[in-house]
């Protein structure tokens, strides 16, 4: 692996600060504290995780409706998106979007999507922009299963492959969309395969190995820049929690309940990297410790913030309107 | 005998259309072994099976290009929208084929969608919209809008009745909230029929949806001070009830109207122009609209209430319009 001790670590605080700043919004929203719908992403953070740390700043990424670690891994300020998901002045979308809505544009976020399918056409126009101005930036377009059946996906790859765009296609194939078990939804076993149909890469990780996502993702980049179009990347992940805060989950069933509760990306991380050496325990918890922090000042700072003034209402809906 | 919500409403109706044609069936995200989102066919699949109760991907384009295909073949279907909001993914299959069939083939197709519309839940901006004038603005739809349990059950049953292509815009705020004892043998609320939920002289207030409710509120305020508001409710935007809107607005000579959509092409333009070309010398004050403002819906609280009309709207505009 090519992985250096920076790199470990980063990658390891990125995924316990995702787990952290969901669990803590798990016990918001359980207390009443949050206004709007939020979908955890508990579970996942081995993909945001594994494919940010293979990007560059200027490289850009397009998210879904559960996008808090997409965000927290492409460097979103964990304070403002707190403050979004309460719906305050002070957040990302100044309180106007909410979870699903997040979106931090000078940091290559290019959004949060409650139109699930949203994504993938924006990620061709980043793409496309790349290769106009000749940047070699490239973009990551997160979806989840669900959203491989909309057309928005079909009409993107298809795009994206024709005009031999930078973008990496991460479908998070977490076995079901909502209630509707991706084996129903979808004809075939793995998305991935839809990638021969493109003419372009497909390939199938294990979405709960950051090590497997962040090698694969490296690996998709690495092409795009050199302009050789994009990739299908499929991670096979669990979602952990309900697919939204609130849901009674009684369509899951037993083996993948248990799978999933067998899958864990931060347990495997520590084991690897402790086994090997490359860090301690200690080294680790205080990396934990800081992550738990960084949530913990997020989630005061959001607390604290005042609520939007009505005067936002109309604010933002153009440049500027006579 | 217990109340029925306006959810329940719903789902009875359907249900009792299903039980009725055989040929009526339900189609969406979620639909079947969930029971939709919010619950609105839960306990269809086991009554009706799956081949009647069709769990579809993620797909709104698809779905109602499917219900149109089956409606062609002599087909009821009923497409869910999980949200209103979603709609916006299907707009080519219902703006140009599903309005477009009866007047370019003669071939009608017997189709609802339905879904859940509307704000007050801090959904944020793509879970509280409002769609209904983009398919009120395209002949060959009609668009139903229920306020209250009684008629979001006689509608949901006539819509599945109806020869040609059918929206249903329930609003989810409503879905629980209010609810009211129905009578337990069948009936039907025609389509195309307004209702004046309350008579009054001095002031009608044109509306539907959620909003019916605040105008009935503001009404028992006003009553108070001795202004009689009248209460109409559209039910359906298309067709318009103009008869019973202008029967109003004569009678009263002032008029308010009211919706949750926003401003610009919202249904009190063409209300007001319909009012004007028909009844201008009734008139004895001017057509006032109150509606949100013309600006997605937000999501912080606060915010999302100052974007809804309230009940202090209309009886503030209505003091206004009494003294005229
Ligand atoms: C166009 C559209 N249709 C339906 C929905 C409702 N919805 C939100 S998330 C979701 C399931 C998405 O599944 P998937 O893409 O697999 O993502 P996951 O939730 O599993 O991360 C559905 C049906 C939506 N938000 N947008
Ligand atoms: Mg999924």
């Amino acid at each position: 692996m090519n992985l250096s001790q920076d790199q470990l670590r980063s990658m390891y605080r990125t995924m316990v600060s995702i787990r952290n700043f969901e669990e803590t919004v798990k016990q918001a929203f359980a207390k009443g504290h949050i206004p709007g719908f939020v979908h955890l992403y508990v579970g996942e953070e081995a993909i945001a995780t594994g494919v940010c740390s293979a990007l560059r700043a200027s490289d850009t990424i397009t998210s879904t409706h559960r996008g808090h670690g997409h965000c927290i891994a492409k460097g979103c300020d964990m304070n403002s998106m707190m403050a979004e998901i309460y719906g305050k002045a002070t957040g990302l979308c100044k309180g106007k979007g909410g979870s699903m809505h997040i979106a931090d544009v000078g940091k290559g976020m290019l959004g949060a999507n409650g139109i699930v399918g949203g994504g993938p056409p924006l990620a061709c126009g980043a793409g496309l922009t790349s290769v106009v101005t000749g940047s070699g930036d490239v973009c990551a377009c997160f979806f989840g299963d669900g959203a491989c059946e909309q057309g928005t996906f079909h009409e993107s790859a298809n795009l994206a492959a024709i005009w031999n765009l930078p973008v990496i296609f991460v479908a998070e194939n977490n076995g079901y969309a909502q209630s509707t078990p991706a084996s129903y939804h979808c004809a075939i076993e793995n998305i991935a395969e839809r990638a021969a149909s493109y003419g372009i890469p497909g390939a199938v990780v294990d979405g709960s190995d950051v090590f497997a996502v962040h090698e694969a993702a490296v690996e998709a980049v690495k092409r795009a820049r050199a302009g050789q179009g994009p990739s299908l990347l499929e991670c096979k992940t669990y979602r952990h929690h309900g697919h939204f805060e609130g849901d009674q989950q009684t369509y899951k069933d037993d083996l993948y309940k248990s799978v999933s509760q067998g899958k864990d990306s931060i347990r495997d991380f520590r084991a690897l990297v402790t086994q090997h050496g490359w860090f301690t325990s200690e080294e680790l918890d205080a990396i934990d410790g800081e992550a738990r922090q960084a949530v913990e000042e997020a989630l005061a700072y959001a607390e604290s913030s005042p609520l939007p003034g009505v005067e936002e209402v109309t604010s933002d809906v153009y440049v500027s309107y006579p | 005998m217990s109340a029925t919500t306006y959810v329940e409403a719903v789902r009875q109706g359907l249900w009792e259309e299903m039980t009725r044609d055989e040929d009526v069936f339900v189609l969406g995200e979620d639909v079947g072994v969930y029971g939709g989102a919010f619950k609105v066919t839960a306990g269809f699949l086991d009554q009706f099976g799956e081949e009647r109760v069709l769990d579809t991907p993620l797909c709104e384009s698809a779905i109602v290009g499917a219900a149109i295909g089956a409606a062609l073949m002599g087909m009821r279907p009923v497409a869910e929208m999980q949200f209103a909001d979603f709609i916006s993914c299907a707009f080519d299959q219902i703006t140009n084929f599903a309005a477009k069939c009866r007047y370019r083939w003669g071939a009608g197709v017997p189709l609802v969608i339905r879904g859940p519309s509307g704000g007050g839940i801090h959904g944020g901006p793509f879970h509280s919209q409002n769609p209904e004038m983009y398919f009120v603005h395209t002949p060959g739809l009609k668009v139903v809008a229920p306020s209250t349990a009684y008629d979001a059950k006689g509608l949901i049953k006539s819509a599945v009745r109806d020869e040609d292509p059918v929206l249903f815009f329930e609003h989810k705020y409503l879905y629980r909230r209010v609810k009211e004892e129905l009578p337990s043998e069948e009936f039907l609320v025609p389509i195309g029929k307004a209702d004046v939920k309350r008579t009054g002289g001095d002031i009608s207030v044109v509306t539907y949806g959620a909003m019916v409710h605040n105008a009935l509120e503001a009404a028992e305020v006003l009553a108070g001070d001795g202004v009689e508001l009248e209460v109409v409710d559209l039910r359906t935007l298309v067709p318009l009830d103009k008869a019973t809107v202008l029967e109003s607005v004569k009678k009263t000579g002032k008029v308010i109207l009211l919706h949750e959509d926003t401003r610009t092409g919202g249904f009190a333009g063409e209300l007001a122009a319909v009012i004007a070309e028909e009844v201008f010398e009734y008139l004895d004050g001017p057509v006032m609209r109150i509606t949100a403002p013309d600006t997605p819906i937000p999501y912080s609280p606060p915010l999302e209430e100052f974007f809804l009309p309230k009940t202090s709207d209309v009886i503030r505009v209505a003091r206004h319009l009494a003294a005229y």
